[in-house]
């Protein structure tokens, strides 16, 4: 088999596992810039898978062929709205951050089966008619290899994920709200000294995790799940969370890290039937993702420096 | 009025109301009757001696996993590892189950050590990784979770069985199971682990607050650079929470393998022993008695919730969202303490 071709058959999956990972990456780095942990976006990814299957399973008839992209803008704005919860408890109520965090997670997956129970009756959806396909981009998948690899057989989601992890490095590095949001999680006495609203900041960035992770989750239930259950979203929001520390707290290091994580998926899946891994028991393909994460953080990155005020809820007035 | 101490005991109390309150007004939206509804629930873990069985069957991994997230969480580390290591707990003591044939005097402890050292062993690779290379002990927990779920797999496909999905039952000499408690409450799987779980309750408060290396795995939780002023291992002590938190969470394990089901079978997923091990440290206040209490409190709504369904209709989901509030709420305590602050001063 050629080089190219196990490219090709590695790389489309790898993306395809990415996708959601990144989304939901992103989201962690503004709220965790912004001095808020967010260990609920497991549960964010839950809120966003549930709202994405639900709607697309009653609306499919109205919006027809657009009815998975109103499905995961939708579950953007619940899943937003849903980590005001968070927001709440974190910021307004100085509760400890991983601690409300974990309360996220519990919560959606127990509102999320409550209404599917309520709803459907039984323990899961049915499958969506109107998932998310695979399509080939006309003229530049002809290309010769990079046609291949980067432009067919990818999910239109995957491009709108790549896109909004450089529209992130550019909106956390580049404007004056993310030189505010910044501030605001590394010193935000500081940062409320030169007259920036440190809560306004702080619920701004919650919520734009909840709604990326909101995409990210209703983004894997569109073309990974097809349904939703208890088992559609299990750990794809921890592993998120462990890409944004992977990542350094940096838009592009959290794009890399979820490609990284992506890419061993995708080995774990397709290596058996490649030359070399062929004969590696599947065993070893199926943890690799998760050892050469630890090692990785251990070897070649070594300290991340988290933001500053990570963690702590800012009382005004204390020094 | 109300002294501090009073005030920390309330705040899990009134939490805990709030929380059911909540799942009330919730089954009213619902259209469920809240009171049935309740009712079913209280039957369900208490209405006879099998029910009342099952749930102490229940308290018993949750007071370990909860004891497990507690002590780590006193030397200041969050161990979301509990549920990897559960997983190879449970594999280490079914898999000393099944390979000998001891007398049970030997078999029994045998199995039970093998379950916590083997739990040690999974908290104390993200212990060292943190202790010397300062690598986050969540993101290295979370990967081992799935570390251990699929190599417990792959244990017991491959290495104790001959691609099996379920290893055998454990010899009767390694097992935690008892007739006479099963007798006594009609056959429940109630088993000698409740003992276990009550004792290891024991040692973490006498650890904790009773010697000297307890007291430096606090101050390390407190204030590690304080700590290493006072001449105090920083690294050791990190390393040690982790070792002994992931043997808490092994034990867990052999509750699981040693007692309720007496073998271990391959998982899709994970058992959420060790996540819901979070809920009851939290609400527990990382102390051994708390956890106790709250193991107690989080097994009785999850057993008692099975009876919801076929009583009252209501969906076993619900206990879900009324956990979830409780722990919003006892995180919320600033707010708690506000309002029973500003009721005081009413009072006056």
């Amino acid at each position: 088999m050629e080089f190219i071709d196990i490219l090709a058959r590695i790389i489309p999956p790898a993306i395809f596992f990415a996708s959601p990972l990144i989304f939901t990456a992103l989201g962690g780095v503004f709220s965790e810039r912004s001095g808020i942990i967010n260990i609920g976006l497991e549960g964010l990814m839950v809120m966003g898978a549930f709202v994405g299957i639900v709607f697309n399973l009653t609306f499919h008839e109205v919006f027809g062929d657009a009815t998975p992209w109103v499905s995961i803008f939708v579950a953007m704005v619940v899943s937003a709205i849903f980590a005001l919860v968070h927001a709440v408890a974190s910021i307004t109520f100085r509760a400890d951050q991983v601690v409300s965090g974990v309360a996220i997670n519990f919560l959606a997956l127990g509102v999320g089966l409550f209404l599917t129970k309520q709803w459907y009756d039984k323990g899961q959806t049915d499958m969506v008619d109107r998932p998310f396909y695979t399509i080939d981009i006309p003229v530049l998948n002809k290309i010769p290899i990079l046609g291949d690899l980067f432009f067919s057989g990818w999910y239109l989601t995957s491009y709108l994920a790549i896109i909004l992890a450089f529209a992130a490095w550019f909106i956390i590095y580049k404007t004056p709200f993310g030189l505010r949001l910044r501030s605001v999680g590394e010193h935000p006495m500081a940062a409320d000294t030169n007259g920036i609203n440190v809560y306004a900041m702080r619920y701004v960035a919650v919520m734009i995790s909840g709604a990326l992770g909101g995409l990210g989750g209703s983004v894997y239930a569109l073309t990974i799940a097809l349904n939703f259950s208890h088992a559609t979203i299990v750990g794809q929001g921890f592993m998120s969370l462990a890409a944004v520390i992977f990542g350094k707290w940096h838009p592009l290091g959290a794009l890399g890290a979820a490609i990284f994580f992506g890419l061993a998926q995708s080995l774990s899946i397709v290596g058996s039937s490649l030359p070399l891994l062929e004969d590696v028991p599947q065993i070893f393909l199926l943890i690799a993702p998760y050892v050469l994460t630890i090692l990785a953080l251990a070897g070649f990155i070594g300290r991340a420096e988290a933001p500053k005020s990570l963690g702590e809820a800012y009382v005004k007035g204390n020094r | 009025m109300f002294a501090n101490r009073t005030v920390n005991i309330l705040i899990p109390i009134i939490s805990v109301l709030l929380g059911l309150l909540s799942g009330a007004v919730i089954m009213l939206v619902f259209g469920y009757n809240p009171l049935k509804g309740y009712a079913a629930l209280w039957t369900g873990a208490f209405g006879d001696a099998y029910f009342l069985g099952e749930t102490l069957r229940q308290v018993t991994p949750y007071i370990l996993s909860g004891l497990a997230v507690a002590f780590a969480l006193r030397t200041g580390l969050l161990n979301i590892g509990v549920e990897g290591q559960v997983f190879v707990g449970w594999v280490a003591s079914v898999w000393v189950g099944v390979a000998f044939e001891l007398p049970m005097i030997i078999h029994l402890p045998l199995a039970v050590l093998a379950a916590a050292l083997a739990g040690a062993f999974w908290g104390f690779i993200p212990g060292i990784l943190k202790a010397k290379l300062g690598v986050h002990e969540v993101i290295v927990t979370i990967m081992m979770n799935y570390i251990a779920l699929y190599l417990s797999n792959e244990i017991v496909r491959n290495v104790i069985t001959d691609g099996k999905d379920r290893t055998d039952s454990i010899a009767p000499t390694a097992s935690l199971a008892s007739e006479w408690l099963a007798g006594m409450t009609y056959f429940s799987r109630l088993h000698w682990g409740l003992l276990i779980a009550l004792f290891m309750a024991l040692v973490m408060w006498f650890l904790l607050n009773k010697t000297t290396q307890g007291f430096e795995l606090r101050s390390v939780g407190f204030n590690q650079h304080a700590s290493n002023y006072a001449g105090m291992s920083v690294s050791k002590n990190i390393v040690l929470a982790m070792v002994i938190s992931g043997a808490f969470a092994g034990l867990a394990g052999a509750m699981e393998g040693l007692g309720t089901f007496g073998y271990m079978s391959v998982k899709s997923g994970f058992t959420n022993i060790g996540f819901d091990g979070i809920a009851v440290a939290l609400l527990g206040a990382n102390t051994a008695l708390g956890v106790v209490l709250a193991a107690f409190l989080f097994g009785t709504l999850k057993i008692g919730a099975l009876n919801m369904p076929t009583v009252a209709g209501v969906p076993t989901e619900l206990v879900e969202i009324v956990i979830a509030l409780i722990i919003i709420f006892v995180a919320s305590s600033y707010m708690i303490r506000w309002i029973i602050l500003r009721f005081k001063k009413e009072g006056k």
